[in-house]
């Protein structure tokens, strides 16, 4: 799961290495438009709805975090 | 707070959007966004082409436009008005109220009631609202319910936040008393600690509009915009809708002692696709039953965007079968507010271009 996340993150935003990074929204990586997109992918790629209360930038904060919200919400690896 | 009424149906909704169309890839290059950026987002948010007003039209403008085919048609008598009710964020004066000026406009009879509403996203229901107790007095027969707003004025082009969606259009809808009993249910709250999640800062007496208050300044995002220019915090108004909305409409159910299933659509404020199919999923709603292709098609005119839903999605169907309908709007104020009410073979459910 974490590698496609990471896919999905580099295709977004390809100017950034984000496994070196720990808090991808306060350190500017993605803003709020590439969290949408973000979401939309992860829906797709998981077959998943994420819920809209969960949409947080805490939780886009890492890989780590991306995964727990994707599991949380019903997706699998 | 849930409000209920007694014995009142919508008999006819007309849509009125100007003819101008704006598409997203003509103004992606004022965004500070790359095209391929630009265009993943077009797909997320529904964003398309947009109806903006050409330069100088008001919200009168289209009301007029919209009673003038109603009346030429033959679909709405000037004496059978007792009410009209303008819901506008936009409007021509801060005085006097644009509704006497629609009524002076037609000579209407004197003994009715205008009245100007400032409300956006949740103002139609709000209106629906009024219009309902309106209907309450003896005198009152039939009110003419006009939702307008000429908003694009006020977004600066170089605001990706708010530019590719706004929308300019204006609706018209009658609500009359009904001889068949029917209760409609209705839910609204309000919560003006956060006035300032969408807010024109300047121009009203807070803040006078000035040459300062005009000029342009970049945020943190690169969006360019003046105090002039309205400004949405669109992180807050997402995470506010998607937390408020569905406790609303869920209570709204109970309340009517209906299922989600019984509900034929939901037709709901239009803020983006990403929103809708969001609260489409959390609520268990199959995504075609709440529709969400008004931005992508006319952009979002605020509390217009729920009438101009109904047109664009049932159209003449509307005049032939009757469906139970669960409208919702939120958001400017912070409001958000709901009905659900049959809508019954209308006299008529069309869009016509100013």
């Amino acid at each position: 799961m974490e590698k496609i996340i990471a896919e999905i993150l580099t295709n977004l935003r390809p100017e950034f290495d984000f496994a070196a990074e720990t808090n991808f929204v306060e350190q500017g990586l993605l803003d709020s438009f590439d969290v949408i997109n973000l979401v939309t992918e992860l829906d797709k790629q998981f077959g998943i709805s994420i819920d809209g209360t969960d949409i947080l930038p805490e939780n886009f904060a890492s890989i780590e975090t991306i995964k727990n919200l994707v599991q949380k919400n019903g997706g699998k690896s | 707070m849930n409000l209920k009424f007694a014995n009142k149906k919508i008999t006819g909704i007309l849509t009125i959007l100007p003819k101008n169309e704006v598409k997203f890839e003509d103004e992606m290059d004022n965004y500070n966004f790359s095209h391929a950026k630009s265009l993943k987002l077009k797909m997320a948010m529904g964003y398309n082409t947009h109806r903006i007003a050409g330069e100088g039209v008001c919200s009168s403008d289209l009301c007029i436009y919209g009673l003038d085919y109603l009346f030429e048609k033959g679909l709405l008598k000037k004496e059978e008005i007792d009410a009209l009710i303008l819901v506008t964020q936009s409007p021509d004066y801060f005085m006097p109220p644009t509704s006497n000026v629609i009524q002076g406009h037609f000579a209407l009879k004197q003994d009715m009631i205008c009245m100007d509403i400032n409300q956006g996203c949740a103002g139609y229901i709000i209106g629906l609202f009024e219009a309902f107790m309106l209907l309450e007095q003896d005198e009152i027969n039939k009110v003419v319910l006009l939702n307008a707003d000429v908003l694009s004025p006020k977004v600066s082009m170089r605001d990706r936040n708010s530019n590719p969606l706004i929308g300019d259009a204006a609706a018209v809808t009658i609500v009359e008393k009904s001889d068949t009993p029917c209760t409609i249910f209705g839910n609204i709250k309000m919560d003006g600690t956060a006035f300032d999640a969408l807010i024109i800062p300047a121009g009203g007496s807070k803040l006078p509009s000035s040459l300062e208050t005009s000029q342009l300044h970049e945020d943190a995002s690169g969006n360019f915009r003046a105090l002039d220019h309205l400004v949405m915090k669109g992180d807050d108004v997402f995470n506010f809708v998607q937390r408020e909305v569905p406790p609303m409409i869920e209570q709204l159910l109970t309340t009517a002692g209906c299922t989600k299933e019984d509900v034929d659509y939901y037709m709901f404020h239009q803020p983006n696709k990403f929103m809708l199919s969001k609260l489409a999923d959390k609520l268990g709603v199959p995504r075609e039953k709440m529709p969400n292709n008004i931005v992508e098609n006319f952009g979002n005119a605020s509390g217009v965007s729920i009438p101009t839903a109904v047109s664009y999605n049932l159209g003449a169907t509307l005049t032939r079968e009757s469906f139970l309908i669960c409208f919702a709007g939120f958001g400017v104020g912070l409001t958000w507010a709901s009905v659900l009410m049959r809508l019954n073979k209308l006299d008529f459910n069309e869009i016509i271009n100013f």
